[in-house]
C-alpha cells in the first residue's frame, strides 16, 4: 500500500459551486500557482471539504453567523479611540472603497518597515502610533473582526500574494517551517495538508489547510479564529511546542501559505467546523 | 516487494503481549489512536476509522512479530517518510511538546507515545489480524 505523494489528482476532488448571495463567485479550486507545481496539481479552498451543511451557511450572508461579527467592527471602524480622538474613517474614509483589495495582497513587505507585513500589524501600529489606543491582542476578538471587515471588501478577488523581490528571503523561510516535522509526531504542514487532503483522520476530513477564508468562523467555537491561531492548534496537534501568534515565525508562515493559496478567492468571512 | 525492515526478535518485556489490551490501545483515541490513519474491521464499535495508512486487515498474514514490533518501536526504520509515528522513541524530536499543551517538553521527562507493554500487547492484536 503506497500512500506517499499527493492523495488526489488534479479536479479529482468533487464539489459544488460557490457563490455568495446569489451573485459572488468565489473560486474554490484553481490551478496550483507556478512555485507549488511539482507539489500539487490543483489548490482547493478548506470548503470543499466541508458538509453539505456547513457549506451551505457560507452562501448567503444572512445565514453565515460571522456577519454579526463583522457588523460590530464596521461600528468600530467609525468610532474614534485612543488619545488622538481619531477612528480608522478619519484617515481611511469608507471601509468598502479603502480597503477593497487589500487582503488579496497581505502579508506584504512594507518599504517603511523594511520587513514583511502582516494586516494585524498594519492594523495595529496605526491603532499606536496613528490613534494613541492599546494594540489589540494579535488573534484575539476584536482583530479577527476588524480583519474579517477589511477581507469582506476582497471577498471574491484572487489571491495574489507576492514572493519575489524583498519578500522572497521570508517566503523562503516560511516554506522551511511548512516542511519541518515538529513534535513527538513528528508531522509537518504538508504531511497532512499537502500528502493526505481529501483523507479522514479519525472524523476530520484533511483539506489543503489553505488560508484564503480567514479569519473563518468555527462552528466548534462560535466565534472568528484567526489564521495564527489555526497554525498554533495544528503545531500543538504534532505533540510540539508552538509558536506564538504574531511571532515573526508565524509571519513568515502566513507568507508562505498564503502564496500556496495565490489564484483561489478571498473568502473571508468562511464558515467552518 | 516489501521495502527493509527494522526487525526486532525480542520481546520488549517479559509478559505475553495481551491481544485483548492491545485492542482497547489501537482503538483508543488517548492511547495508540491507530484507528485515527487505519481502518481495523476487528474493531466495529470504534467509530470514525481513518484512511490515511493502509487497512490493518490481514496485517498478521503480511508481517511476522519481530517485523511488527520494528515497525511499530520505529516505523520510519521500516517506511522511510511515513507519516506514522514512532511509537516508542524518546529522543530526536524537533520541538517537542508537553503532551497536548502546546508547551514545551519538560527537560527528560519525554516518555514513548506507547510503553514497552503496550507495544507488546498492541504486537499480539496485530498477530490475531489475519484473513
Ligand atoms: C491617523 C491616521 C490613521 C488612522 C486613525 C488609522 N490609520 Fe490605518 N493607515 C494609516 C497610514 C498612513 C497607513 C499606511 C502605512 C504604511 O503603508 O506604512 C495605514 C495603513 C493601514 C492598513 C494597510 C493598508 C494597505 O493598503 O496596505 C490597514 C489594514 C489599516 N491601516 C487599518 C486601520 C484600522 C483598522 C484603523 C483603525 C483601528 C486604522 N487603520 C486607523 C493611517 C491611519
Ligand atoms: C496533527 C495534524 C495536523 C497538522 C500536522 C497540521 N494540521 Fe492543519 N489542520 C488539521 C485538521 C484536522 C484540520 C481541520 C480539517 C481541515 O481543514 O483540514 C486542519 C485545518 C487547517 C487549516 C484550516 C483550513 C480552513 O479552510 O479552514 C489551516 C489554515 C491549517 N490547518 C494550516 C496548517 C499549517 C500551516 C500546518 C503546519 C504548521 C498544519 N495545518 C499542520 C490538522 C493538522
Ligand atoms: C498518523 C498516521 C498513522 C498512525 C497514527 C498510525 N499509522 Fe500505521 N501506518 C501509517 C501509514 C501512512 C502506513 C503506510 C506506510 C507508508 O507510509 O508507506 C502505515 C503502516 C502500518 C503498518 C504496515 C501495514 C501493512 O499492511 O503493510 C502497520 C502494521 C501499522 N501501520 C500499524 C500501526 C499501529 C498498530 C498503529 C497504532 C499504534 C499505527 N499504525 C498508527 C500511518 C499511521
Amino acid at each position: 500500500a503506497c500512500v506517499l505523494g499527493a492523495a488526489a489528482q488534479a479536479g479529482e476532488v468533487d464539489h459544488p459551486e460557490l457563490v455568495i448571495n446569489g451573485e459572488t463567485r468565489i473560486t474554490v479550486e484553481a490551478p496550483a500557482p507556478d512555485h507549488l507545481k511539482d507539489r500539487l496539481d490543483t489548490i482547493y479552498s478548506g470548503w470543499v471539504f466541508r458538509s453539505k451543511e456547513t457549506q451551505a451557511l457560507e452562501m448567503d450572508d444572512f445565514d453565515n453567523p460571522a456577519m454579526v461579527f463583522v457588523d460590530k467592527a464596521w461600528e468600530v471602524w467609525n468610532t474614534p479611540d485612543g488619545s488622538e480622538g481619531k477612528s480608522c474613517a478619519d484617515c481611511h474614509g469608507a471601509v468598502e472603497e479603502s480597503m477593497k483589495g487589500v487582503r488579496a495582497v497581505y502579508p506584504k513587505w512594507n518599504e517603511t518597515a523594511g520587513e514583511v507585513r502582516t494586516l494585524a500589524q498594519m492594523v495595529n501600529e496605526c491603532r499606536t502610533e496613528r490613534m494613541g489606543a492599546d494594540a489589540w491582542k494579535y488573534a484575539g476578538g476584536q482583530m479577527a473582526a476588524i480583519k474579517a471587515l477589511i477581507g469582506l471588501q476582497s471577498r471574491g478577488m484572487p489571491v495574489n500574494v507576492a514572493i519575489d523581490g524583498p519578500a522572497r528571503a521570508t517566503w523562503e523561510k516560511g516554506r522551511e517551517l511548512y516542511y519541518t516535522r515538529t513534535g513527538q509526531l513528528e508531522l509537518s504542514c504538508a504531511s497532512w495538508h499537502e500528502q493526505n487532503y481529501d483523507r479522514m483522520i479519525r472524523a476530520d476530513h484533511l483539506s489543503q489547510g489553505q488560508i484564503n477564508g480567514f479569519p473563518v468562523y468555527r462552528l466548534k467555537n462560535a466565534k472568528l479564529n484567526t489564521a495564527h491561531a489555526r497554525f498554533k492548534g495544528c503545531v500543538r496537534d504534532t505533540r510540539a511546542e508552538t509558536y506564538k501568534p504574531g511571532s515573526p515565525e508565524f509571519v513568515t508562515l502566513e507568507l508562505y501559505v498564503a502564496s500556496r493559496g495565490n489564484g483561489l478567492s478571498v473568502e473571508t468571512p468562511s464558515v467552518r467546523n | 516487494m516489501k521495502p527493509t525492515t527494522l526487525t526486532l526478535a525480542v520481546s520488549l518485556t517479559d509478559t505475553p503481549g495481551d491481544p485483548v489490551e492491545g485492542a482497547s490501545i489501537a482503538g483508543s483515541k488517548k492511547k495508540g489512536n491507530c484507528v485515527a490513519c487505519h481502518q481495523v474491521s476487528a474493531l466495529p464499535d470504534v467509530p470514525f476509522q481513518g484512511d490515511v495508512g493502509p487497512s490493518l486487515d490481514g496485517v498478521g498474514n503480511r508481517w511476522d512479530a519481530a517485523q511488527l514490533r520494528g515497525i511499530l518501536v520505529d516505523a520510519k526504520k521500516t517506511f522511510p517518510d511515513t507519516v506514522m509515528p514512532s511509537f516508542h522513541k524518546i529522543g530526536g524530536f524537533i520541538r517537542p511538546g508537553n503532551g497536548f499543551t502546546g508547551k514545551a517538553a519538560k527537560e527528560g521527562e519525554l516518555k514513548p507515545l506507547l510503553g514497552a507493554q503496550q507495544i507488546e500487547d498492541v504486537i499480539a492484536f496485530l498477530a490475531t489480524l489475519k484473513e
